[in-house]
């Protein structure tokens, strides 16, 4: 179904872009829905390039804004000569951050540094915080009523992160703030496919918790088509699931983390986001967001309804295997710890 | 450092893409004609062998994104001599039916190609500020060369989609090669110029405050500087342009590439919206191998429209009417063209 998607909007054909011709004539705007804006912080780097153009390809978007610390003006400029309907604007530098955010209504954020073979996402934790930090202070002044959908890692601690920077400047909306896992669901679907040797467009897995680790979890046991895989491999799914991310950080040798499928799957929750936004009804995505589900635990990803305002809906988890509620039971303490690490990290930065 | 077990149990998960078993031996792809290919990915889905060659390089890993989503993809191959392990576990794990496997190095180029319905071909070195497309030709044309004897080797039938530049001359090149090789075919060899299209289309729906999805503008000649032709007479839906107009948007579509490179500053050439034009093209021709009707688009040596089939370029449009502002450009294009051709021609003969 998303494939399709992808596939329709490639080969449509739309554009504007500023030039001393634009002004003598304009057209009023094509029945491709009403004007989005979606702004990409980190629009440069190695999922910020793959997915402004995928995000370019997208017909929702009216208005596409690229934003990073440079690299900006040659990334827009690129993918501003794609004929597709979004008007392209790069920014670079702190100074641009403002007018890059303004108007926003989705704004995607895969700013800051990849792993490299050996290092936990939580390594990343101590650079990532600070980039976040500031970014978010200019979301609250700029556009606190966007979506906010957060790929920077470690994501179990920089969506918490976010919510402080909100609560602090009085424009925290939990339903518009998402931590993106749709990368772990691309990847169990894919894998679960292989198993179960079913064609993967036609599969459908719920994956719950976080975005770290075993703190990722599939639910395979609400996997459709059903398969009956022997226990043994329903294991072996989920670790390959969990680890996932590693895997492509160590083929990568020290190049980076996944870029490429990163890119797809944020650009598959951004579509989703702007078709609630627009009004679709039954748009369900699995994110991490606040929650109320597992007590004591503030975030927490499950199946969400996208709507007008973000988040309509936060699903039940749905009944569970055994080896599905021990591995809801492990998770707790180290999503625990990783979304205190976030609220904590808050008052420590300089303002 | 020792390797745990475990460790090595994880690389040679991820690298098994790197030693896939050998392609089964097709009746219907080896010497009769692009048969629709027998191989069955995942869940049994039917569709064409694609491989990337350069693909992990900056146009490379986007086209292998776009390729992967592409559901006429049934097998992707993706080649480069470095970082193809990296970018095959990335894409590998998007949740599309595409088979995906990675090689890397000289060594494998062979098993990359055989039994392939299309090739791509981005591989190669991107202009800097200040550089023309011809400067690449010396490092780019030896790469072209080796790439097309390795698939006049093993997959003669392949349609080629040439990106590296210069591609005024790479095609050529890879015309000699083949003709060298016995198996050349113009029919199933494209230099892809969709790009020039694409940004045609986009700046002249810009100036004519159009619908972009409804302008369509034919672009002929080559692909570099003024051998990029856009016959802005023949635009759809048809259009009046002022003088000045018709300057601009020449200009501009001719030095679309350079607007990018000197935008980059140094950090390369248009990547993305080359993978998009690429993709664009790759697609139309493997919906011309599957049949369908219809398919125009543009093509090599000189580029024109042309209709797209089973066995590649199955028709070449004339021209069409051409006003005086284009006859003129028409003459400047061939006469730079003419040049083009023939350096990419002596390279390989001599």
């Amino acid at each position: 179904m998303r494939t399709q998607l992808l596939m329709s909007a490639l080969r449509r054909s739309t554009n504007t872009f500023s030039s001393p011709f634009a002004t003598a004539r304009s057209f009023a705007s094509a029945s491709s829905g009403p004007e989005r804006k979606v702004a990409i912080l980190g629009a440069a780097g190695g999922i910020g390039q793959p997915l402004s153009l995928l995000m370019k390809l997208n017909p929702l978007v009216s208005s596409l804004a690229l934003y990073d610390i440079a690299g900006t003006p040659g990334v827009a400029a690129d993918v501003s000569h794609i004929n597709t309907r979004s008007e392209v604007k790069g920014y670079a530098g702190e100074e641009q951050l403002g007018e890059a955010l303004e108007g926003s209504d989705v704004i995607i954020i895969p700013a800051g540094v990849p792993r490299k073979p050996g290092m936990t996402r939580d390594d990343l934790f101590n650079i990532n915080a600070g980039i976040v930090k500031s970014l978010c202070i200019a979301i609250s002044k700029y556009a606190p009523n966007a979506l906010v959908n957060m790929i920077s890692n470690p994501v179990n601690s920089t969506v918490p992160i976010a919510a402080e920077v909100f609560k602090k400047a009085g424009t925290y909306d939990e339903k518009k703030l998402f931590g993106v896992t749709t990368l772990d669901v691309v990847r169990a679907k894919t894998f679960y496919a292989g198993k179960a040797k079913v064609a993967v467009e036609e599969v459908n897995v719920p994956v719950v918790g976080g975005h770290a680790g075993i703190t990722i979890l599939p639910l395979f046991s609400q996997a459709t088509p059903k398969a009956n895989l022997p226990d043994e491999e329903i294991k072996a799914l989920t670790k390959r699931t969990q680890d996932g991310g590693t895997e492509v950080v160590e083929a990568k040798a020290g190049k980076g983390s996944a870029t490429l499928s990163m890119a797809y799957a944020g650009a598959i929750f951004a579509d989703a986001c702007l078709k609630g936004l627009n009004g679709v009804p039954d748009v369900v995505e699995c994110s991490y967001v606040q929650s109320s589900i597992i007590p004591n635990l503030p975030f927490f990803s499950s199946k969400v309804k996208l709507g007008k305002n973000g988040v309509e809906e936060v699903l039940d988890l749905g009944p569970l295997s055994d080896f599905e509620r021990q591995g809801l039971e492990s998770l707790k303490a180290e999503l625990k710890s990783s979304i205190e690490k976030g609220i904590k990290c808050m008052p420590k930065l300089n303002t | 450092m020792q390797p745990t077990l475990e460790a090595n149990q994880r690389l040679a998960r991820i690298s098994a893409h790197l030693h896939p078993p050998p392609p089964q031996m097709d009746v219907n792809s080896s010497t009769l004609g692009i048969g629709r290919s027998n191989c069955r990915a995942k869940g049994g889905v039917s569709g064409f062998r694609v491989a990337i060659l350069g693909a992990a390089g900056g146009i490379g890993q986007s086209l292998s994104l776009l390729m992967k989503i592409n559901p006429l993809v049934s097998v992707l191959h993706l080649y480069d001599v470095v970082n193809t392990p990296g970018v095959t576990a990335d894409i590998s794990h998007m949740d599309t039916g595409a088979v995906v496997r990675g090689f890397l190095g000289q060594p494998q180029l062979e098993d990359a190609l055989t039994g392939m319905d299309l090739v791509i071909i981005p591989a190669g070195v991107p202009r800097k500020p200040g550089m023309t497309r011809d400067d690449l030709f010396n490092i780019n044309a030896g790469i072209v060369k080796t790439l097309c004897e390795g698939i006049a080797k093993c997959c003669p039938r392949a349609i080629v989609n040439l990106i590296s530049n210069p591609v005024n001359s790479t095609v050529p090149i890879a015309a000699e090669v083949f003709k060298k090789a016995g198996t050349y075919d113009p029919k199933r060899l494209l230099g892809v110029t969709m790009l020039d299209v694409v940004r045609a289309n986009t700046f002249v729906a810009e100036v004519l405050g159009l619908d972009p999805r409804e302008v369509d503008v034919p672009v002929v000649g080559g692909h570099a500087g003024v051998t990029i032709l856009p016959l802005l007479s023949q635009v759809k839906p048809p259009s009046s342009f002022s003088t000045d107009e018709v300057k601009y948007l020449t200009d501009r579509i001719q030095n679309g590439g350079t607007e990018v490179v000197e935008a980059k500053a140094g950090a390369g050439s248009a990547t993305l919206s080359m993978a998009y034009a690429a993709m664009k093209f790759a697609d139309a021709c493997l919906r011309g191998l599957r049949g369908d009707a219809g398919i125009v688009t543009e093509l090599p040596f000189f580029a024109s429209k042309v209709k797209l089939g089973r066995n590649g370029v199955e028709e070449i449009y004339p021209l069409g009417p051409l006003n005086e502002f284009e006859r003129i450009g028409l003459e400047k294009a061939k006469k730079e063209l003419a040049g083009s051709i023939e350096k990419g021609v002596s390279f390989i003969k001599k």
